[in-house]
């Protein structure tokens, strides 16, 4: 089938999807955006994070005939002309990475959180962000990325 | 060899790293930093090429299977399909395997695990493979499978390998062994369990293989140790290593389930049989079918004491499920053994430890790498004791606590530093965490959390300690080294160290470590670290802790020589006297003055030097398992401190606090991520990771069913480093990767008996133990003492408390 769609602010169009593909794959295989990642393809661990029509999803669940005519923003459009977001930003530093495999989904995911409530309590932090699996972490320098974004809440998220 | 045009495309990597890296002992932003948080990040399963087509494995459904027949001419009609293969393909040794090649790379004869691979087919698009994979028809008659390590030394259990079931046995034998009982006032015994574990990295298995056009592959993959994949793919491809060559990829974690194949000969040969570049990515659930697991155990102990708390003897009996294949069953099964009675003075000891073949999952390396199961034991039969005589469980760990001097179980000499005492007055004395009311408080801190479970109803705190410790490095006369070539050169005027080791980078931080070192023992800003691949020298494995140890040492070494020809230099163009030289901010500098800038000395050249580093000779154990086995060892002390609803069986970890021994901090952030990361893990195994087998069939392969610890679950980590350098090691370090791993299971465990006053033997601990209800229909047979078996484990009948 053809697919169209809004893929950071841009008009893309695909051809010859298989229906039963996800609008991960599509991102990831046919339109070259593989900062999106496949932890699980089954809606555990938010690796996948997307913004659908301005919801937060996980792509992996998302028919990619579902996102006909909508708007997607992945991972890759976080980051602006003028350099990294805030919360990309507090990630580096905060050590919040390490093998990285999830950082895109918890970038995607703080960015939600933080737009949403740009003051979250610890509290409110680790629900929002109890969707993304980490493996290297332990989470603490991820709480730490989100407290140092939040800090910088004069450049309110995009 | 003649050039020719490649047939197919080549692949460009994303190239060297620089950037101006912090020094030995800073905190560093680490360089791929960027790329990972902005996407653009490359990990193995991102990769594509054009042309290239998508491979896929098909895998046993029986765990134990003679295999009659393989049909796949209906797989082979099917369009879009370009390679249908068979273990009749496979170019060289069908087999493969780190410690013992027993492993086929596709199944011949008989499959011997649930999920082993069969045929491999590539084709244009992941879901053609996929249905061709439905199309290969394999005619199978399905045999019994042994599913109880205990069963499978039976006599008249089937032989699963040629040698027999048994993968290996070791026996310690120190001072009188059990023959020291009578001297003992007070003896407590203890059976336990823990069970299989998965390392859950996030990036699935996946790589892309090229072939070069002349006969060659050059393979992008995700892995631990390049050189040993290195060598096993070209032996099972019938190549010389030198036509296989592998850069590594970007790693999703690793934690030991990389160090053994998973996809590398199979999409080497998919590639070299349709001359196309073919990628394989497994998804989760293959994930769980491609890597090996961390042993289940069944540990039997019994400790002897005198009274006043000197522990006499430790008996113990330590039996491994190995499942299918070796994998490094080998070296778990000793490293078990030799870390079975923890980190105290034992004046005698009896230890067996066995390992078992059975057509469970294959098992192998995971972070803590045998040390993890026996530290569940020990520190439990710690607290029994305690509790036996009276004592403080904190204060009889201490009064045991091994010192430099003291000789192990297995006769090697305890080598300073070996802080356990200290690391144990420090979490003694670390302050715990204020205690709040239960009752009233904000759902979000409670047990069950917005699940609304209590109010605060039931809710009891437990605290709980553990001490555990880790080998760092190769150990048994393994010649254990690495490999760096260090290169300064002037770019832009400015000097630089390109720095090329085969090591990986899991995520870790080892670029950092690397560029570190470079940066400080060279006085350069700028620092280049080349991708690792199999065009240096092996660097071994990125597993055992020992990266920063033993290639933070082959970094180090190639520096020094690269300095001292700088010097040389000096001496010889400018009559410097030869000592007193150092390099400092891009100059040759004496007593904090300029002797001359790098670049200006360089003039154009390049200064290159290549070195390996070997680790000091380690040795095998002898027969009555002794022996100078082990090359270093770091010490971690846990306290836990948790809330359990008792009626519901529902657990908050309130606080972890750690007091480790790493010699010396290289990087600080890079190793609070460690430290906490690794108690993540143990916290999982202690709450709820577990890899359900039920007559060897996996029951739970998927994240909605194997349960890791999500940002709800992991408390806070209060944190306290000892830096007590290893004379040995570069800068005096220490391994820091496993030993967070190692005792924070135990510690929650001990928490959570406080709590609640069970005894809780076995691990991941269920909510049903802890709520001390029955969960379902009694057994149909009635497990066998000492033998209930892994065939049960899985069920919710089979995990009661016994
Ligand atoms: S890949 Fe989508 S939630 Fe895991
Ligand atoms: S950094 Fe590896 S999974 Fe989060």
């Amino acid at each position: 089938m053809r697919l169209n769609l809004t893929v950071n602010g841009e008009q893309r169009e695909t051809d010859g999807v298989w229906e039963g593909e996800s609008l991960l794959y599509v991102l990831r295989e046919r339109l070259g955006l593989p900062g999106s990642k496949n932890a699980c393809e089954q809606g555990e661990c938010g690796s996948c994070s997307v913004y659908l029509d301005g919801i937060l999803v996980c792509s992996c669940l998302v028919l990619a005939g579902q996102a006909e005519g909508s708007e997607v923003v992945t991972v890759e459009a976080v980051s602006g002309d003028s350099g990294l977001h805030p919360v990309q930003e507090a990630f580096v530093e905060a050590g919040a990475v390490q093998c990285g495999f999830c950082t895109p989904g918890f970038v995607v995911a703080t960015h939600d959180l933080l737009r949403r409530n740009p003051e979250p309590s610890e509290a409110e932090v680790r629900e929002a962000l109890a969707g993304n699996l980490c493996r290297c972490t332990g989470y603490e320098k991820i709480l730490d990325a989100v407290r140092r974004a939040a800090a910088r809440g004069e450049d309110a998220p995009r | 060899m003649s050039q020719t045009t490649p047939t197919t495309p080549t692949r460009v990597g994303p190239g060297p790293t620089t950037w101006t890296p912090g020094k030995v002992g800073e905190s560093d932003r680490r360089p791929d930093g960027v790329p990972k948080v902005t996407g653009e990040f490359e990990y193995s399963s991102d990769m594509r090429l054009d042309g290239m087509l998508w491979g896929a494995t098909l895998r046993s459904p029986h765990p134990h299977a003679e295999i009659r027949q393989i049909d796949t001419s209906e797989a082979e009609d099917l369009p879009g399909v370009y390679a249908v293969l068979t273990h009749e393909d496979v170019p060289g040794r069908k087999v493969y395997g780190m410690e013992i090649p027993d492993q086929p790379v596709l199944a011949w004869e008989k499959v011997r695990y649930q999920g082993e691979p069969v045929a491999i087919v590539a084709a244009d698009h992941p879901e053609t493979a996929r249905r061709a994979l439905e199309k290969v028809h394999v005619e199978y008659g399905v045999l019994d499978p042994i599913t109880d390590a205990e069963k499978a030394v039976q006599e008249d259990a089937p032989k699963l390998h040629l040698s027999g079931n048994v993968l290996r046995r070791i026996r310690i034998l120190h001072g009188e062994g059990v023959g020291a009982a009578a001297k003992a006032d007070v003896v407590v015994r203890g059976e336990y369990e823990v069970g299989m574990q998965d390392q859950a990295f996030l990036g699935p298995e996946s790589g892309l293989a090229v072939p070069d056009g002349l006969g060659g592959v050059d393979l992008y993959i995700s892995t631990q140790w390049l050189h040993i994949d290195q060598d096993q793919v070209a032996e099972s491809l019938g190549m010389d290593p030198d036509q296989v060559r592998l850069t590594l990829s970007g790693v999703g974690g690793a934690f030991g389930g990389r160090e053994d194949l998973s996809m590398q000969i199979h999409a080497c040969m998919l590639a070299l049989e349709t001359e196309r570049p073919v990628k394989m990515a497994y998804n989760r659930e293959e994930s769980f079918f491609g890597h090996v697991h961390r042993h289940p155990a069944k540990l039997r102990y019994e400790h002897g004491a005198t009274r006043d708390g000197n522990l006499v003897y430790v008996k113990a009996r330590l039996v491994f499920d190995g499942g299918a294949y070796a994998s490094s069953s080998n070296a778990v099964c000793l490293n078990a053994a030799t870390f079975a009675c923890g980190p105290y003075e034992v004046p005698n000891a009896e230890i067996e430890s066995h390992m078992l073949y059975t057509n469970n999952p294959p098992c192998g390396a995971m972070r803590g790498f045998g040390a993890v199961q026996a530290c569940f034991a020990h520190e439990a039969q710690m607290d029994k004791l305690a509790d036996e005589l009276g004592l403080d469980p904190l204060d009889l760990r201490i009064k045991n606590a091994l010192k430099p001097g003291d000789r192990f179980p297995f006769g090697q000499e305890v080598p300073p530093p070996a802080p356990v005492r200290e690391i144990l007055e420090r979490v003694k004395v670390m302050p715990l965490p204020e205690e709040q009311e239960v009752m009233g408080r904000d759902l979000r801190g409670l047990p069950g959390g917005v699940s609304n479970v209590t109010h605060g109803e039931g809710v009891k705190r437990g605290v709980g300690y553990a001490v555990g410790f880790k080998n760092i490095g190769f150990s048994a006369g393994f010649d254990d080294y690495s490999t760096a070539r260090v290169r300064l050169t002037v770019e832009d005027g400015e000097p630089l160290v390109e720095v090329h080791t085969a090591a990986a980078e899991v995520g870790q931080g080892l670029l950092m470590l690397q560029a570190q070192i470079a940066r400080t023992e060279l006085g350069v800003e700028k620092v280049s670290i080349l991708p690792a691949d199999t065009r240096v020298g092996s660097a071994g494995s990125t597993s055992a802790s020992r990266q920063s140890y033993v290639t933070g040492a082959a970094v180090k070494l190639a520096c020094e020589g690269v300095r001292e020809r700088l010097f040389e230099r000096a001496r010889e163009e400018l009559g410097e006297p030869p000592d007193g030289l150092s390099v400092e901010a891009g100059n040759v500098v004496r007593d904090g003055r300029t002797v001359v800038p790098l670049a200006e000395l360089l003039d154009g050249d390049e200064l290159e030097e290549t070195c390996e580093y070997h680790h000091r000779e380690t040795h095998p154990l002898d027969e009555n398992g002794q022996g100078d086995v082990h090359l270093q060892y770091a010490f971690a002390a846990h306290r836990a401190v948790v809330e359990v609803d008792v009626e519901l069986g529902l657990v908050r970890v309130v606080e972890i606090a750690t007091a480790q021994d790493v010699g010396k901090i290289i990087n600080p952030q890079a190793l609070e991520g460690q430290i906490e990361g690794g108690i993540a893990q143990g916290l999982g195994l202690a709450l709820m990771e577990e890899i359900q087998v039920k007559e060897g069939k996996v029951l739970n392969a998927s994240f909605t069913d194997y349960l890791i610890p999500t940002i709800l679950d992991m408390p806070t980590v209060k944190m306290e480093v000892l830096e007590l350098a290893d004379p040995e090691a570069p800068y005096g370090l220490k391994g820091v990767g496993e030993p967070p791993t190692i005792a924070s299971t135990p510690a929650i465990v001990a928490a959570l008996r406080d709590a609640t006053g069970l005894e809780l033997t076995r691990i991941p601990v269920r909510p049903e133990q802890l709520a001390g209800v029955s969960d379902g229909p009694p057994l149909p047979d009635e497990p066998t003492p000492g033998g209930a078996g892994y065939a049960e484990v899985g069920r919710l009948d089979g995990r009661r408390e016994t």
